[in-house]
């Protein structure tokens, strides 16, 4: 039997209920037992306390894009060192992809990575399923018998569905299952050879470029699909300024629609790419500071409901290469908060919607329980020093690949203790 | 700057002491050059061109260097071109060739380069199909390295041997009217020589069909023409790009008969250009695509020169990266 855990003197934020106060949780059987304002409620004598003056407790961040290697690429990443890296990120529960190798399109597969993780993970992982059999675009996969075993959402993971009859079919077959699809944007013909923003720089550099409409195009197409056949469906991740204005005007005819931005690029823009520095190639590309500017106005609006890390662990053969050779992806887990705080330190966006789209947006998204501080609901939190200056040193990190875009970044603000399920599971 | 492109009197080559303007390790592209450096490797490739022409012994200032050249990509002419400089000014010269190499077994990049500089070479010249490979195989060896072309990133010594022929025909560079035509989006010509240009004051002008000019061109030339006929008006040089048979396949363009309808030099359309206008190709040529044969071959065509113009550019590079009076 678990102690009784309170947590007082702290800055509460509850995005799910707009709450931002001065108060004290009080944990019983992994779950909330009680939120009070101000002084701590009754508690056991041997109750743990935490005095969190000082300090946000915030709903345990929700991350809906990474990649780990596990099956098939252990030395990428497993689910137990991408869960240590979340645990000192302050996410509690990820979604995995199913870019696995086999491919995560079988119910049995799904009950593995539920299985693993119950094994090996601090924080609670969250499979997503294929939504073509082997990620192929072509035939799809056994919706109902994977969401049986426990897949979260449907996603063809980095490759992006195209076909439109597949996807329209996709759609209404999740709808029929109350499922969410999460569909990546990449016009396989515009984006083809593309490794960087299409533009001056890209030019520059003798690169060839991703246009804006590699990502518009689909990102439509797939929004009137949505409304053809009213399943749940979440882009991704938008990179673009001008997919912040295609999702903003589909948004007013049809609640049943969400999208994702990489904290990538909200962070970091394509001059970040530098002289070729293939950390920084990601897909979709880091954009330019002007499309960067409208995801971030887009997030406060809440035209953008998510924020991810998009954490993709590469070994480094796969990017020391040349940039058009290289391998797309960065890590993310550990330092997504941390980047996203950046944006409320600069006075670009307001805390409440930078821990929405990490907590209670993904949450109502996927069907969780988590992602909102409520009686009854899993003791799933953070505490955050939000001031906390940190300079990230790759070797610290817990990820196994060490591809990060945020090398020797100053970041203020981390996160102090991670709670899953009302287990303290990182401390720093 | 107040000087432009004249030679400079006290050039350096060929006597003992070596200018110390030029002070780079590697020459990676023409970006990394300033109008100064670019003069003087001129200065220098004029000299190697007279010592050349002049029957009389070439100072061996590359003795006891070892050169590779490391192309990725065929290159017989450049390969070539290179390998002549090198022994010209007395290096060992070896050859790599890389179809037959542990490359073509899925050696990376990176091993290749730790691999080449443990047999410690001065300097190594490399051609590769991928945009910064050069610069990346740079960073892991001890060596200078010349960038004998990347992708369509760079191709820094077919900038400086075009800005060399047409400095000995114009005898300036400044002010100069300088229309490149053809595949500019996919071509590291067109790049390094939009940049050596504009650093010496030239009027820089692309012409090609908006298939082939890459986004945000205009910010890197004067002027972006799509029609020929208008880029051609008045130009003092007119120098025209491959176009690799591979994009005449109809996804860029339709066809090569179509192209050089359009965008083939021919007598016509080399009349609107200054009547003493020079017509440049880096080669190698498809005659009846981009160029008429009867202009390639003409009065006006310095293609030949260029290829001349080549070896004393990479002599002057090679001897200005790794000779014993080189800086590092």
């Amino acid at each position: 039997m678990s102690k009784t855990l309170i947590i007082e003197n702290a800055r509460i934020i509850d995005p799910a209920s707009n709450k931002d106060e001065i108060g004290a949780i009080l944990v019983e059987k992994k779950k909330i037992a009680d939120i009070t304002k101000g002084a701590a409620p009754g508690a056991p004598i041997d109750a743990i306390r935490i005095d969190a003056k000082g300090l946000i407790l915030a709903p345990g961040l929700i991350d809906t894009r990474v990649f780990t290697g596990e099956p098939g690429h252990e030395y990428r990443e497993t689910l137990a060192s991408a869960s240590n890296a979340a645990a000192a990120g302050g996410v509690t529960s990820f979604v995995c992809m199913p870019d696995t190798a086999p491919i995560i399109d079988d119910a049995s597969l799904v009950e593995f990575i539920i299985r693993r993780a119950k094994a090996t993970s601090k924080v609670k992982i969250l499979p997503a399923a294929a939504i073509t059999k082997d990620l192929k675009g072509k035939e799809i996969t056994e919706f109902g018998l994977l969401k049986e075993a426990g897949a979260v959402c449907f996603t063809d993971g980095r490759f992006s569905l195209g076909s439109a009859a597949t996807l329209r079919s996709a759609f209404s077959y999740a709808a029929n299952f109350n499922m969410p699809i999460f569909n990546h944007l990449n016009d396989a013909g515009l984006g083809a050879n593309g490794v960087v923003n299409e533009g001056l720089m890209a030019t520059g550099l003798g690169l060839t470029g991703i246009p804006d409409e590699a990502e518009t195009i689909p990102l439509d197409r797939d929004l009137q699909l949505a409304k053809l056949s009213g399943v749940k469906y979440h882009g991704a991740q938008i990179s673009s300024a001008l997919s912040v204005e295609i999702m903003h005007r589909h948004k007013l005819e049809n609640d049943k629609i969400s999208c994702g931005v990489s904290i990538n690029n909200l962070s970091l823009n394509e001059n970040d790419v530098g002289s070729y520095r293939t950390f920084f190639k990601l897909s979709p590309p880091l954009r330019s500071e002007n499309d960067r500017q409208a995801l971030v106005a887009g997030l406060g609006a809440g035209i953008i409901d998510v924020i991810h890390s998009g954490h993709d662990p590469q070994d480094v053969e796969v990017k020391r290469q040349p940039f058009a050779q290289a391998g797309d992806g960065a890590i993310g887990l550990e330092t997504m908060l941390s980047a996203a705080l950046r944006l409320y330190h600069s006075g670009e966006c307001d805390l409440m919607s930078i821990l929405r789209a990490m907590t209670s947006n993904p949450a109502n998204i996927l069907g969780l329980k988590t992602g909102r501080l409520k009686i009854g609901a899993p003791a799933d939190m953070i505490l955050i020093d939000i001031n906390f200056p940190w300079v990230v040193d790759e070797d610290q990190l817990h990820s196994l690949s060490k591809n990060t875009t945020f090398e020797k970044a100053r970041f203020s603000g981390k996160v102090m203790k991670t709670f899953v399920s009302g287990k303290e599971v990182y401390s720093h | 700057m107040s000087k432009s492109s004249e030679h400079s009197p006290n050039s350096t080559i060929g006597k003992t002491s070596v200018s110390n303007i030029f002070n780079h390790k590697h020459l990676l592209g023409i970006a990394q050059l300033n109008q100064v450096e670019i003069i003087d490797l001129l200065d220098r490739a004029q000299k190697m061109v007279d010592i050349s022409r002049s029957g009389e012994k070439i100072p061996p200032s590359l003795s006891g260097k070892t050169q590779i050249n490391l192309f990725f990509e065929n290159s017989t002419r450049t390969q070539a071109s290179f390998e002549i400089a090198g022994k010209r000014l007395g290096a060992l010269v070896q050859n790599m060739s890389v179809k037959t190499s542990s490359v073509a077994k899925g050696e990376t990049l990176i091993d290749t380069a730790a691999t080449l500089n443990a047999m410690r070479p001065d300097v190594i010249v490399v051609r590769h199909s991928a945009a910064g490979a050069v610069e990346l195989l740079s960073q892991k060896v001890g060596c200078s390295v010349v960038n004998a072309g990347d992708g369509a990133h760079e191709h820094p010594t077919q900038a400086l041997l075009d800005a060399l022929t047409i400095r000995r025909h114009k005898k300036r560079l400044n002010g100069l009217t300088v229309a490149i035509c053809g595949d500019i989006a996919h071509s590291r010509v067109a790049r390094s020589n939009l940049m050596l240009l504009n650093a010496m004051n030239v009027r820089t002008r692309v012409i090609a069909p908006a298939t082939l000019l890459p986004k945000g061109i205009e910010n890197i030339c004067a002027e972006v023409f799509t029609n020929m006929k208008q880029g051609l008006k008045d130009a003092d040089v007119v120098m025209m790009l491959r176009i690799q048979h591979e994009r005449g396949e109809g996804a860029l363009i339709p066809s090569r008969r179509e192209y050089y309808r359009f965008y083939g030099l021919d007598e016509k359309k080399l009349a609107l250009a200054k009547p003493d206008a020079i017509v440049m190709h880096p080669g190698p040529m498809n005659r009846g695509v981009e160029i008429a044969p009867s202009i390639a071959d003409g009065a006006q065509s310095v293609i030949t020169e260029q290829v001349e113009m080549g070896v004393a550019v990479r002599m002057a590079v090679l001897d200005a990266l790794v000779s014993k009076g080189a800086k590092k």
